[in-house]
């Protein structure tokens, strides 16, 4: 692969913490190589800071191999920047090219607060997971794990939500900024597997009784969730927990 | 949970905006077949007869309450959602993109559904409350085909209708295959059936209201 | 101090059953009272706590990051190993740890070895029963496949993201203590020390990221799950945040470090493009089922890999390994690599890289599948278009991250790797209970030292964690509080807290008002130039020496010299770093002198005077059959022994010619 460097002008914003105002502040980066990775570029930047006796610019991130979820950065108007199935820590520079004008923004949700600049609060999604999001066995319960055949098929499409790595990027993404993609990945997942069966029900209920309590927008069907998810997870999961809530919440006699 | 608990949760809200959503797009068809009787061409008597049993009708009359209701209901929670959604984000964006494959109406749901509502206001001065009033007030009703042919001939009526039917089109191919997906409905067979159905049922429905006013406007129909 | 490892007397099978039925026990009223600390929140920490708040004991857990499911087992993309012999391939517990034993070059702990074969399949058992979705076969079962240095297939996956899953699964555990109110979740909290009340760990100090407040909190029993220290050299696969600070702290405390230059290098990593690189991503070794590793047989070759014909390339795994070939356990396979680019046969703009070729399994599969789908068309296109899908059902997203970070497409040029720090098997010294030698401070997963000797197996860190967190320590920490029945929480209003808290006040105060010139983030690249050179893949005595006070003059620089933007109470990622560069800049200098201590090779620690005349590795079981634990004291490290002793794995030279 061919590389280059490049000369870039960034819109950052700043934030002091979740109570202050921000703003856009603008930095112009020099030399910066197209085999970095866009944190990279980030981490140059604020060495450079550093030593100008500046605040470097705080943002979340730690594994940078597209995993762990931490990193969370809107770049020109796009949840992790302009690839697809991609996070930012794996967004690398040769996306970009000499005189490019770049705008990072912190994930905008009520339900995010932002903690310092572009680093964002969500527990929310724990919370979510709190109400439900689990199999209740506690450990020495377990019976063989041969025991209980299960479908390939399913097995396989459990996978698929399983990856979710509650990056919150369907929210950053959902122009109304809903959490459905993420609750319903884990619903999903367990209701596709025998072991999630019997709490499917509560589950269901429970998680979404606390999704809406955190205060995220109403799923409108627009699909950016599944667009910008960096693992792809597929809106199906939503009919799906709408789906389960429907059965759900129907039967249910409480 | 409760039937309260169930509406008032947002998957609940969506669903009762699916279902009133349905009801409405099975009345868009009542609608239509009924108004494409001008289509006759026989000096709207056939159409006028049609629109008098309606009138007169008291399940139909009993109905149109419900239609009112589900109106209703369709606006005041869409607008709900709609603020809801927006303080969800309390801070916008600078700068926000989508992918191409985003459908960019089906972001715009709630400002088509706005127009739609200017636009229903307008549509129902015209037909419904000036039927209404010549009913109730004068005894005698209002011949339906001369009205329609007043309103469509006029060039700023013909305008807005055009306009209204657009927001309509778009407001339908979004929130048909919507409903469906709120409903659980997506499966790797069926929802390409849907999603054709859809835009086939919102393209049809439109295009048959359109020449409505453009076959008086352009003469087709006196 | 003397070493007592506490093994249980009897034979080793029966060593675990023996204290499980003698341990002692707490009465749920008891467990009530009873308050444990974990910090970390990756595979041993998550599963220490949930199963830990599931017997009813008061957890409080700690993750410096913003949540507990970021920890970096998340990371792990291979597998986990079971003893379950579902393949009906020969396995059983005793060849598990027979093979880890000697995967670990004999110098693990036959005990604590034995237990993790044991508890192994308990441990695909549990996963399971909380709806980890492993790979399946089409019959509904669970799938294995073999791995990096075994001949069964013995390792449980979930696709190239088993590391995530089996976190996940422990992480919603947790969450579901916490929901239950057994647990008290405190992430983006960072353990800045340990209170010790008469010889015992008694609670800890942490420092709120958030606010850059210090915190004080009791526990009856500390445990420390806080992973490895890889990052001491600046270049590794671990994860930006992760860190030696919890285990450094507690070794600083008075618990012993045990074998602290025992690292090991991923032979499979994508290598190094320049001084701007934060972090190394590593290629899961399952790659080395499918890929052939080779350089070019002549030196300075200018031709593309793929215009270079087989008679000039070199295989190197399979010329000097017939038996293993690319399999080879990691150590081996990442000297071999070394040994390749040193010599100037190395590829890429660096010369730092090998090929990992995956062509020729194209060309097998393809041929496969044309026979299986009964096609009569033979040609190249074909089987090469169908031989990448097969590829593409295996590895298809470990092919596509190389292909985001390299932007060459691995299906149609080779892959260019190059080993690099992963994992580290040395940490806190403990016992057979997983305590270390101050009571009440426990040590769990990779923080440990106990299971891996000087080389871990693949697929067997995921293992190890999930042993310790759900089997281990549930039974041994009962034994240890058994005795604290009668210790009522002791208020953090003691002494002992506020010596605790000012002493890490002061530290904190005194990096922030050094105001230097250098950052961080350069001592910390200095640091790992230095590690990586004279304590990397092969160390020898001359380069130990320079390293040790090269490393010592940059401490010292350090704390003149660096330079701490931003102020204490508030969100200051760079202050974290500080504190975590300081630490490792004193663990450094222990690691060389651990290396530098044990002059024999063995597993990840290559001594380039002790090998034999073909280059490999020569262990000295005379003289160092042992576990170099190191206690601090304000001017030097003392080294204490644990000798080895093997019942059953009796030692040998490794071979897998």
């Amino acid at each position: 692969m061919e590389h280059y460097n490049m000369n870039l002008t960034l819109k950052v914003w700043r934030q002091k913490d979740e109570n202050s105002r921000g703003r856009f502040e603008t930095y112009e980066v020099k030399d910066i190589s197209s085999e970095m990775s866009f944190l990279e570029m980030f981490d140059v930047l604020n060495e450079r800071l550093v030593q100008e006796n500046k605040e470097p610019i705080v943002f979340d991130h730690d594994c940078r191999e597209g995993i762990c979820g931490a990193c969370s950065m809107y770049v020109d108007g796009r949840a992790h920047g302009p690839w697809q199935k991609n996070t930012v820590c794996q967004l690398h520079m040769r996306a970009y090219k000499d005189g490019d004008t770049i705008v990072v923004e912190p994930w905008r949700s009520a339900s995010f607060p932002v903690v310092k600049d572009l680093m964002v609060d969500r527990k929310a999604f724990d919370r979510i997971i709190q109400a439900g999001g689990f199999v209740s066995v506690n450990t020495g319960n377990a019976p063989d794990a041969n025991v209980i055949a299960i479908d390939k098929a399913k097995s396989d499409e459990a996978f698929d939500a399983a990856a979710c790595i509650g990056c919150g990027a369907c929210v950053a993404a959902c122009p109304n900024g809903s959490a459905m993609l993420f609750v319903s990945a884990k619903v999903s997942q367990l209701a596709l597997l025998p072991q999630g069966d019997p709490e499917r029900r509560t589950r269901v209920m429970n998680m979404v009784q606390q999704m809406d309590k955190e205060g995220f927008g109403n799923c409108g069907n627009i699909y950016n969730c599944e667009a910008e998810c960096p693992k792809g997870i597929s809106v199906k999961n939503i009919a799906r927990m709408n789906r389960e809530f429907l059965g759900a919440s129907l039967s249910s006699e409480v | 949970m409760t039937w309260k608990q169930l509406f008032t949760s947002s998957i609940g809200k969506k669903v009762l905006m699916a279902l009133t959503g349905f009801f409405l797009i099975i009345y868009l068809l009542v609608h239509a077949s009924i108004n494409a009787m001008i289509f006759y061409d026989d000096g709207g008597v056939k159409f006028d007869a049609a629109a008098s049993f309606m009138l007169h009708n008291y399940f139909i009359r009993f109905l149109e309450i419900g239609l009112f209701a589900v109106f209703i209901l369709h606006i005041i929670q869409g607008l709900l959602l709609w603020k809801q959604n927006r303080d969800a984000r309390k801070i916008k964006y600078e700068k926000q993109n989508f992918p191409r494959e985003i459908k960019w109406y089906s972001r715009y749901m709630g400002w088509l559904g706005t127009f739609l509502l200017l636009f229903l206001v307008m549509h129902l001065s015209h037909f419904w409350a000036s039927t209404k009033n010549e009913l109730y007030f004068h005894g005698d009703q209002v011949n339906l085909y001369d009205k329609m042919r007043e309103v469509f001939t006029d060039p700023l009526w013909f305008t807005l209708y055009m306009i209204g039917l657009v927001s309509l089109l778009l407001h339908l191919l979004q929130g048909f295959q919507s409903a469906f997906q709120t409903f659980g409905i997506n499966h790797k067979r069926w929802t390409p059936v849907i999603r054709c159905i859809g835009i086939f049922y919102s393209i049809a429905i439109c295009i048959l209201f359109a020449l409505m006013p453009i076959a008086f406007m352009a003469g087709w129909l006196q | 101090m003397a070493l007592d490892a506490k093994i249980p007397a009897g034979k080793l099978d029966q060593k675990w059953n023996d204290y499980k039925d003698h341990v002692s026990l707490v009465s749920p009223a008891n467990k009530r009272k009873l308050e444990v600390i974990v910090i970390g929140t990756g595979l041993a920490g998550a599963s220490a706590a949930a199963t830990l708040g599931e017997l009813g004991y008061q957890v409080k857990s700690f993750c410096f990051q913003d949540s507990p499911r970021r920890a970096h087992s998340i990371a792990a993309q291979g597998g986990i190993n079971a003893a379950k012999n579902y393949q009906n391939d020969g396995d059983s517990v005793f060849r598990l740890f027979y093979e880890t034993v000697k995967g670990g070059d004999y110098r693990s702990r036959e005990g604590n070895v034995y237990r993790l074969a044991q508890v192994s399949g308990n441990i695909i058992d549990q996963c399971v029963a909380q709806g980890v979705p492993f790979a399946r076969e089409y019959g509904g079962l669970l799938s294995n496949r073999s791995f990096g240095g075994t001949q069964v297939q013995r390792t449980f996956y979930a696709a190239g993201q088993t590391g995530q899953q089996l976190l996940l699964g422990a992480y919603s555990a947790l969450e579901r203590q916490v929901s239950l109110g057994n647990v008290t979740m405190y992430s983006r909290h960072e353990m800045l020390d340990i209170v010790k009340i008469d010889g015992a760990a008694r609670g800890i100090i942490a420092r709120n990221l958030v606010t850059g407040k210090l915190e004080r909190y009791f526990g009856h029993a500390v445990l420390i799950c806080s992973g490895g220290y890889g990052n001491v050299f600046y270049l590794s696969t671990n994860a930006m945040g992760s860190n030696v600070t919890a285990a450094w702290k507690s070794h600083k405390k008075g618990a012993y470090f045990a074998n602290p230059c025992y690292t090991q290098i991923h032979p499979t990593c994508i290598p190094v493009t320049g001084d701007h690189q934060s972090k190394l991503t590593l290629m899961s070794e399952s790659l080395r089922n499918d890929g052939r590793i080779w350089v070019p047989k002549n030196k300075g070759e200018k031709r593309k890999a793929i215009d270079i014909p087989q008679e000039d390339r070199d295989y190197y795994l399979e010329r000097r390994y017939p038996a293993f070939g690319n399999l080879v356990p990691r150590d081996v396979a990442s000297r071999a690599a070394k040994e390749r680019c040193d010599a100037g046969y190395g590829v890429g703009t660096t010369k730092m890289a090998v090929y990992l070729d995956f062509a020729d399994a194209i060309k097998r599969y393809g041929k496969v599948e044309v026979h299986k789908r009964g096609l009569n068309d033979e040609s190249a296109e074909t089987i090469s278009k169908l031989g990448k899908e097969v590829v593409a059902a295996k590895y298809g997203n470990l092919f596509e991250m190389y292909e985001k970070i390299t932007g060459e497409n691995p299906y149609e040029v080779p892959m260019r790797i190059y080993p690099a720090v992963h994992y580290t098997m040395g940490g806190l010294w403990v016992d057979y209970e997983l305590m270390t030698n101050v009571p009440g401070l426990y040590a769990l997963g990779e923080a440990n030292f106990s299971d891996h000797g000087a080389n871990r197996l693949g697929a067997s860190a995921l293992m190890q964690g999930l042993a310790d967190g759900y089997f281990v320590i549930p039974y041994t920490l009962g034994n240890y509080m058994a005795g604290q029945i009668r210790t009522n929480a002791i208020p953090t209003t003691h002494t002992a807290f506020e010596e605790a808290e000012n002493a890490v006040k002061e530290r904190i105060e005194k990096l922030m008002s050094i105001k230097g010139t250098e950052s961080v983030e350069n001592f910390h690249k200095r640091l790992g130039k230095i590690m990586w050179e004279k304590c990397g893949m092969a160390r020898n005595e001359k380069g130990l020496t320079e390293a040790i006070e090269e490393i010592k003059a940059l401490r010292k620089e350090f704390w003149e010299n660096v330079k701490v933007p931003g102020g204490i109470f508030e969100m200051n990622p760079e202050l974290d770093k500080a504190g975590r560069v300081a630490d490792f800049l004193e663990l450094g200098e222990l690691m060389c002198k651990d290396a530098l201590n044990r002059k024999e090779s063995c597993g990840g620690h290559f001594r380039e005077e002790s090998q034999t005349s073909e280059g490999e590795a020569l262990r000295n079981d005379e003289e160092f059959s042992y576990v170099a634990a190191w206690e601090y004291t304000e001017n030097n490290e003392i080294l204490h022994k644990e000798e080895l002793h093997f019942e059953l794995a009796k030692p040998s030279q490794r071979s897998y010619k």
